[in-house]
C-alpha cells in the first residue's frame, strides 16, 4: 500500500456527525465586525447538523504582556534591579475569527500589531488571558503536544532545520520527532523532494544553502508529518523573484489540490494577491478588516502608485489624473485612481508627455493601508 | 519511555555530527578540557605530597572521591549541557520552536546540545578513578563496582538537576543567575575533598539541600569500609545515590512549572 502526504493532508473531519453548531448563544446575538464573513458562511437555522466545524475558531481572545519599564540612566537601571515597574500591554485585544477547512487566509498587519502573538496562541506556545480558541477541535495550550502534531509551521527568518546537518538528516530527525511511520514518511519525503526540486540539496549542510533553497527545504520539512494546518510566517521575505514565485506556486498547489488550510502572515501584498482568498487585518491587537483583498482595498483606497524614472531630472511633471506625492532626483512618485483612469491609459498618457527611462505601477504598501484602516476605525468611534 | 530515549539518542547523534563538522575546534576543546581538569588533580597531588594525609585520608582515597565526582560532572555536562546554554536559546526564540514540536521540552532542551568535548574531563576523571581503585587496599566485589557505578550515575543526575534548575531560573529572571554556577562548579571542587573537613552548615547544605554527599562521600565510605566520623548508618551509604535521581526528578517538576510560567507571560 502506498501512502501519500497528500492523501493524509486532505482534510478529514475527525468530528462526530451531529455536532450542533449554533452561534446565536455564543455571541449573545451581537454581531462583531470580525465575524461578519464567518456568520454568513455558517448561518444556519439553529439545530441543523453541521459536520465541518472550522479548523480554527477564535473568540474574544485577549493576551496581555507585562512589560518592565526601564527608567533612564544608570541610576534607573540600578533601581530597576530591585523594584520594577510594569506596564500592561494588550498585544491581542479581543479578536474573533473562524477559519474553515481548505481556506488560504492572509494575516497582515504592521510589526507589533499582534500577529505573532495570535499565531503563538494558536500553536499552543502561549496561554491567553481570556477568550475561546480551538485549533483542529482542540484547545492548543491545554493539549500542546496533540495540537502541534497536526500543525506545520514555517518561519521565513529562522530555519527549523539543523544548521550543521545535511538536509536529508534533518528530515530523518523530524520523522522521529513527529513519529511518522516509515512508509508514510518515505513517500511524503520523496514527493516533496520532487515537487520542490530538492534532490541536489539533500547532502548539503543547511548553513551552506541560499535563502531560497533553505526556504524550499523548510517548506518540505514542515510538511513531512502531513499537517492539516500550515502557518507560514513571512515565507518570501528576502527571496529573489524566482524563488518567491516558486514558493507561491507551491503553497497555492498545496492548498488548492490537497486541501491544506494555510494561514499566511506577510508584509508583501503581492503574496496576498497571488494566494489568498481572504485577508484578516490586525492593528493594535484588533481585527480591522476581514474579507477579500478587493474588499479591503475598496474600504481604504483604490489608489495605485506610479513610480517613474525621468530622462530629465529637472523636468516639470504634469499629467492630468495623477498627483505627484514625492520626488527624488530622476525618480518621481505619483498617485492615481484606476477607477477614473485605468492603469494602461495612465501609463500611455504619462509616456506621451514625458521622456521616461523606466516606469512601474504598484499597490500602496501594506503599512499604509493598515494605517488608513486604523485611522478610519478610530474616527468611527470617538 | 523507550521512544523518548531513542529520540534523545537521535538528538545526541545529530548534535555530535554537527560538532564533528568542525573537527579542529572539537579536538582542541577536548584536549583543553582534559588538561584543565588535569591541573585540578595536580593541585591535589601537590597538597598530599606536602602534608601526607588530611584528616586521616590518603591521596588514593581522595582520588576515589575525585574520580567519581569528575566522571559524574563530565556525564552531566555532556548529556544535559543544553540546559546550561538555555538563556541564549530563549533569547533567540529557539525555545518557541521547541514548543512547536510534539515532544517534551526537557527532552528537546537536553538533546539540542550534547557536548562530546567533555570526553576530556571524562577520561581524566576515569583515569584517576582507575588509579585510585588499583592503589587502594580494597576488595572490589561486584556489589562495590555496582555501587560505584550507581554513585557516578546518581551524581550525573544531581548535576543535571542543577543545570535544569539553572535553566528554569531563566524563565523568572531575565538572565541566568551566576549563583547556580557556584553550586555546580563549586560543588565539584567541594566533593573532591572528604565532607568531614568542612563546617557543619556547609556539610548540611551539601547533604540535604543539594545532596552531593549522597552520591560521593557516603558511598565512598561503603567502598572503603571506613567508619564515618559523622556517624551515617551503613544502609544509607548503599542507598544514598538514589538521592541524585530524586533531585533530578524534583528539578524536572520545577522545570514544568517554569515552562507554564513562560507560556503565560511569553517573556
Amino acid at each position: 500500500m502506498t501512502h501519500s502526504v497528500w492523501q493524509q493532508a486532505t482534510f478529514r473531519p475527525p468530528y462526530v456527525l451531529g455536532v450542533v453548531w449554533d452561534k446565536s448563544h455564543t455571541h449573545g446575538g451581537t454581531r462583531q465586525p470580525g465575524l461578519a464573513r464567518a456568520d454568513r458562511l455558517r448561518c444556519r437555522p439553529s439545530g441543523i447538523l453541521w459536520p465541518m466545524p472550522p479548523v480554527v475558531r477564535v473568540e474574544r481572545l485577549v493576551k496581555t504582556f507585562q512589560i518592565a519599564e526601564r527608567r533612564p540612566g544608570f541610576g534607573g537601571a540600578l533601581a530597576g534591579l530591585f523594584r520594577r515597574r510594569y506596564r500592561a500591554v494588550r498585544a491581542v485585544d479581543g479578536i474573533s475569527f473562524d477559519i474553515d477547512p481548505g481556506e488560504l487566509v492572509g494575516y497582515i498587519g504592521p510589526n507589533g500589531a499582534g500577529k505573532s502573538t495570535t499565531v503563538k496562541v494558536l500553536s499552543g506556545i502561549l496561554v491567553p488571558d481570556s477568550g475561546i480558541c480551538r485549533v483542529l477541535g482542540r484547545v492548543p495550550w491545554e493539549e500542546r503536544i496533540a495540537t502541534v502534531a497536526q500543525l506545520g509551521v514555517v518561519f521565513g527568518q529562522r530555519t527549523q532545520l539543523w544548521w550543521d546537518l545535511p538536509v536529508l538528516e534533518s528530515f530523518d530527525l523530524l520523522r522521529d520527532i513527529y513519529r511518522v511511520p516509515r512508509t508514510a514518511y518515505e513517500s511524503a519525503r520523496d514527493e516533496l523532494i520532487a515537487l520542490l526540486e530538492l534532490a541536489p540539496l539533500l547532502d548539503v549542510p543547511v548553513r551552506q544553502l541560499s535563502l531560497g533553497q533553505r526556504m524550499r527545504c523548510d517548506l518540505a520539512a514542515s510538511l513531512l508529518h502531513a499537517p492539516r494546518l500550515l502557518f507560514l510566517d513571512e515565507p518570501t521575505i528576502g527571496l529573489d523573484a524566482v524563488s518567491k514565485l516558486a514558493v507561491r506556486d507551491f503553497v497555492r498547489r498545496l492548498n488548492r489540490e490537497r486541501g491544506v488550510t494555510v494561514i499566511l502572515t506577510t508584509h508583501d501584498l503581492d503574496d496576498i494577491e497571488a494566494l489568498c482568498n481572504r485577508v484578516l487585518v490586525i492593528g493594535q491587537g484588533r481585527i480591522l478588516c476581514d474579507g477579500s483583498l478587493a474588499e479591503l482595498r475598496g474600504r481604504v483606497t483604490t489608489q495605485r502608485c506610479l513610480t517613474v524614472d525621468l530622462e530629465d531630472a529637472g523636468a516639470v511633471v504634469d499629467c492630468p489624473g495623477a498627483v505627484v506625492v514625492g520626488r527624488d532626483g530622476h525618480r518621481v512618485h505619483l498617485r492615481f485612481d484606476p477607477v477614473q483612469v485605468p492603469a494602461p491609459e495612465m501609463i500611455s498618457r504619462f509616456v506621451s508627455r514625458h521622456a521616461v527611462r523606466d516606469l512601474f505601477v504598484e499597490n500602496p504598501p501594506i503599512e499604509e493601508i493598515v494605517a488608513r484602516l486604523f485611522a478610519q476605525e478610530s474616527a468611527r468611534k470617538p | 519511555m523507550p521512544g523518548t530515549l531513542a529520540l534523545y539518542g537521535r538528538y545526541a547523534s545529530a548534535s555530535v555530527k554537527s560538532q564533528l563538522e568542525y573537527r579542529a575546534s572539537f579536538l582542541m576543546h577536548a584536549a583543553g578540557n582534559f588538561l584543565l581538569s588535569g591541573i585540578d588533580f595536580c593541585t591535589l597531588w601537590a597538597l598530599f605530597n606536602r602534608f601526607g594525609t588530611i584528616r586521616g585520608w590518603t591521596l588514593a582515597e581522595v582520588a576515589l572521591l575525585y574520580g567519581m565526582v569528575n566522571l559524574s560532572f563530565a556525564l552531566a555536562e555532556a548529556l544535559a549541557r543544553g540546559f546550561g546554554t538555555f538563556e541564549t536559546l530563549v533569547r533567540h526564540g529557539g525555545f518557541d520552536r521547541m514548543l512547536l514540536r510534539p515532544r517534551s521540552t526537557a527532552l528537546q532542551v537536553a538533546g539540542q546540545e550534547v557536548q562530546l568535548m567533555r570526553v576530556g574531563r571524562f577520561f581524566q576523571g576515569g583515569g584517576v578513578l582507575l588509579w585510585a581503585a588499583a592503589s587502594l587496599d580494597v576488595r572490589w566485589t561486584a556489589a562495590k563496582v555496582t555501587l560505584t557505578a550507581a554513585a557516578i550515575i546518581g551524581g550525573a543526575c544531581l548535576f543535571a538537576g542543577l543545570f535544569v534548575l539553572q535553566a528554569t531560573l531563566t524563565f523568572f529572571t531575565t538572565s541566568t543567575l551566576e549563583i547556580v554556577n557556584t553550586v555546580t562548579y563549586g560543588g565539584v571542587e567541594t566533593a573532591q575533598y572528604p565532607l568531614s573537613v568542612y563546617r557543619p552548615w556547609f556539610r548540611g547544605f551539601f547533604t540535604f539541600v543539594v545532596p552531593l554527599a549522597c552520591v560521593n562521600y557516603l558511598p565512598a565510605h561503603a567502598l572503603l569500609e571506613r567508619n564515618d566520623p559523622l556517624g551515617s548508618p551503613s544502609w544509607l551509604r548503599w542507598a544514598a545515590p538514589l538521592a541524585g535521581v530524586l533531585f533530578l526528578t524534583v528539578a524536572l517538576r520545577i522545570w514544568e512549572l517554569g515552562v507554564r510560567h513562560y507560556r503565560s507571560t511569553g517573556s
